[in-house]
């Protein structure tokens, strides 16, 4: 397998006070480049603390997390900004997109990160919101698209810096079954048509299904992987 | 960097009318504490711009010894003919030297504004005046005559004070008094006073004596001859001065306590500005917590969010600074106020909204936004990404 993310031994423990939580207890998995892979648990399974290590928004207490041959666990905060920036498209559950900006604004936003010229943005921009089905929503904010537009938005905020791996959180926890039925298909043509890896966590059975394989955990264990029919 | 900051400030600052109460707080707030510090300096600065033009450098006052002010000095006709037979003075064309001997009295007159009785300077002074003077100007009526009861009002007091136009009839101590002219001397402190013959207001207050002696020395150089000559003649025991080092004592008291009213009060209400723009900018951060989280997880570094929470905190802040300081400009520059100067008697001056007051009135502005963005901004850059995104 050619493995794009590699976690081996990898604990998380928080310190609240003078208690400390381990919440994810030695975990150690691969995830093939080019897969879709749904994380799922039941609450407090440790599943989004899982989802933040691999995208770099948080480090393992102890044990290694790799990125495309990068070992990530080491990086200081800014070294590891830079490389969300290069590597990793995040999807929320409540889209998080900057209210006062259109659309179009909001997809290029990853992009005032790079040294693209003004016009090119605008051009990638638009290209990532045809590949969301939204062109012609690029001049909208936020507050005047439906909470699936919003999330398709969000999808081509994602996307357009063409990162490594995209990491989804949830991104239909907040729509109803058809809309996150549409998000879920975006997602799987991105996957299917593009090559990309997505990673996404959820607890809805059937958004899992859509997926290429699911990833259980409970209590802070992988406790098993099933590769979808 | 510059991209990502200026595109996160620019961010911030579309944000700021979607929190358009929360950060009128800021900008109401500092706008009140510039008006009042630049007002209350205004009054200093008016105050002293007054007194000072009062004073020449070729010009020199003296005293009594020990005396503080005018008031309450007290010398012989003697002591006046011998001081102004001292070296240093410039002479007339008749070979006179250039110098008055001035007595200087209180008279009670009513103020325009609110008819309370208020104190004003009636000034005897001798036929040297205005050589001793050049400035003064007579711009209505014209010059008193000596041995008549006549009086030239200044322009300040004119403004403040009722029954001084010119023909008005005044009643110091069972005499009457006709106003025959208005002076201006270029808006310094004599433009508080009243002025007439010393021998005529001597007689009318039964009084013999001299207040002070001022003198127009041969150039500025000359003052240290002068007064060494003074110090040294055994027969006198006065004070000689410099007028601008003379004026300066005279308004130190004053300007103190206007300088401590500005600072003390203006510092008080500077806190409660500071803490005003913390709690402002701390909702700001909190209300986009989860904008701030988002940037930072797409990419973009701590410090361009730091950036651009404390630039909002400073444009909000300059523009309280220069709401508050056009406030203290257009409603306080030029209005004429009086005080009680050193004579115990009114001087009248014009509160002065400088352009320098108008800068430190913007950097305190800056100073207390500076303040209340910095900890809300380091707070949002250092709080955990994973955490505040958790506060969905």
């Amino acid at each position: 397998m050619n493995a794009i993310v590699t976690l081996s031994g990898v604990t998380k423990r928080y310190t609240r006070g003078k208690q400390t939580v381990e919440v994810l207890h030695g975990i150690d998995l691969e995830i093939a480049q080019g897969d879709f892979v749904a994380l799922m648990g039941p609450s407090g399974s440790g599943k989004t603390t899982l989802l933040n290590l691999i995208g770099g928004l948080d480090q393992p207490s102890t044990g290694s997390v790799a990125v495309a041959g990068e070992r990530i666990d080491t990086l200081s905060g800014s070294k590891l900004a830079k490389w969300r920036a290069r590597h990793i498209g995040f999807v929320f559950q409540f889209y998080n997109l900057m209210p006062m900006l259109t659309a179009q604004r909001n997809v290029e936003l990853p992009l005032l990160l790079t040294s693209l010229s003004a016009a090119q943005r605008k051009k990638n921009a638009e290209a990532a919101l045809a590949v969301v089905g939204l062109a012609d929503r690029s001049k909208h904010k936020p507050n005047e698209l439906s909470g699936g537009q919003a999330q398709r938005v969000a999808i081509a905020r994602a996307l357009v810096a063409d990162p490594t791996l995209l990491v989804c959180d949830e991104p239909t926890g907040d729509l109803d079954r058809n809309t996150a039925d549409e998000i879920l298909h975006l997602l799987q043509t991105l996957n299917r048509e593009h090559g990309k890896t997505i990673v996404m966590v959820t607890h809805d059975p059937k958004a899992a299904e859509f997926a290429s394989h699911q990833m259980h955990l409970d209590k802070g264990l992988l406790v098993g992987t099933t590769v979808a029919a | 960097m510059f991209k990502q900051t200026s595109a996160v400030v620019a961010m911030n600052l579309r944000a700021v009318p979607q929190r358009l109460g929360a950060s009128s707080v800021i900008v109401v707030g500092i706008a009140g504490v510039v008006a009042v510090l630049v007002s209350v300096l205004a009054m200093a600065t008016g105050f002293n711009q007054t007194v000072a033009k009062a004073g020449s450098p070729d010009r020199a006052i003296v005293l009594r010894g020990g005396s503080q002010a005018e008031i309450n000095s007290g010398m012989g006709r003697d002591s006046v003919q011998t001081v102004l037979d001292s070296p240093g003075i410039r002479k007339d064309a008749d070979g006179k030297p250039i110098g008055t001997g001035d007595m200087v009295t209180i008279v009670n007159l009513p103020k325009i504004s609110d008819g309370s009785d208020s104190n004003v300077t009636l000034r005897g002074t001798g036929a040297k005046f205005t050589r001793l003077r050049p400035e003064l100007r007579i711009v209505q009526g014209r010059m008193f005559e000596p041995a008549v009861r006549e009086l030239i009002v200044g322009e300040a007091a004119l403004k403040q004070f009722k029954g001084v136009t010119v023909g008005s009839r005044l009643n110091f101590r069972e005499s009457d008094w006709t106003i025959v002219g208005v002076f201006s001397t270029g808006g310094d402190n004599h433009e508080s006073e009243l002025i007439g013959d010393v021998d005529t207001v001597q007689s009318a207050f039964r009084r013999t004596g001299f207040s002070s002696i001022t003198v127009l020395l041969e150039s500025p150089d000359s003052f240290e001859a002068f007064k060494d000559h003074l110090t040294t003649d055994p027969t006198l025991t006065v004070d000689a001065k410099r007028e601008p080092e003379y004026y300066a004592e005279q308004s130190k008291q004053i300007t103190t306590l206007l300088n401590f009213m500005a600072y003390f009060v203006g510092g008080i209400m500077a806190i409660g500005a500071t803490f005003g723009a913390l709690n402002t900018m701390y909702s700001a951060v909190s209300a986009r917590g989860i904008e701030i989280a988002t940037l930072r997880a797409i990419g973009f570094g701590a410090m361009p969010v730091v950036i651009s929470i404390f630039v909002e905190a400073l444009l909000l802040s300059l523009l309280g600074g220069i709401i508050g300081a056009a406030l203290a400009w257009v409603f306080f520059n030029g209005n004429a106020v009086s005080t009680l100067g050193s004579n115990f008697s009114q001087v009248v001056f014009q509160l002065t909204v400088s352009p320098a007051l108008v800068i430190s009135g913007i950097v305190l502005a800056c100073v207390i936004g500076s303040l209340g963005g910095l900890f809300p901004a380091i707070r949002a850059a250092r709080l955990p990404i994973a955490t505040a995104l958790r506060a969905t």
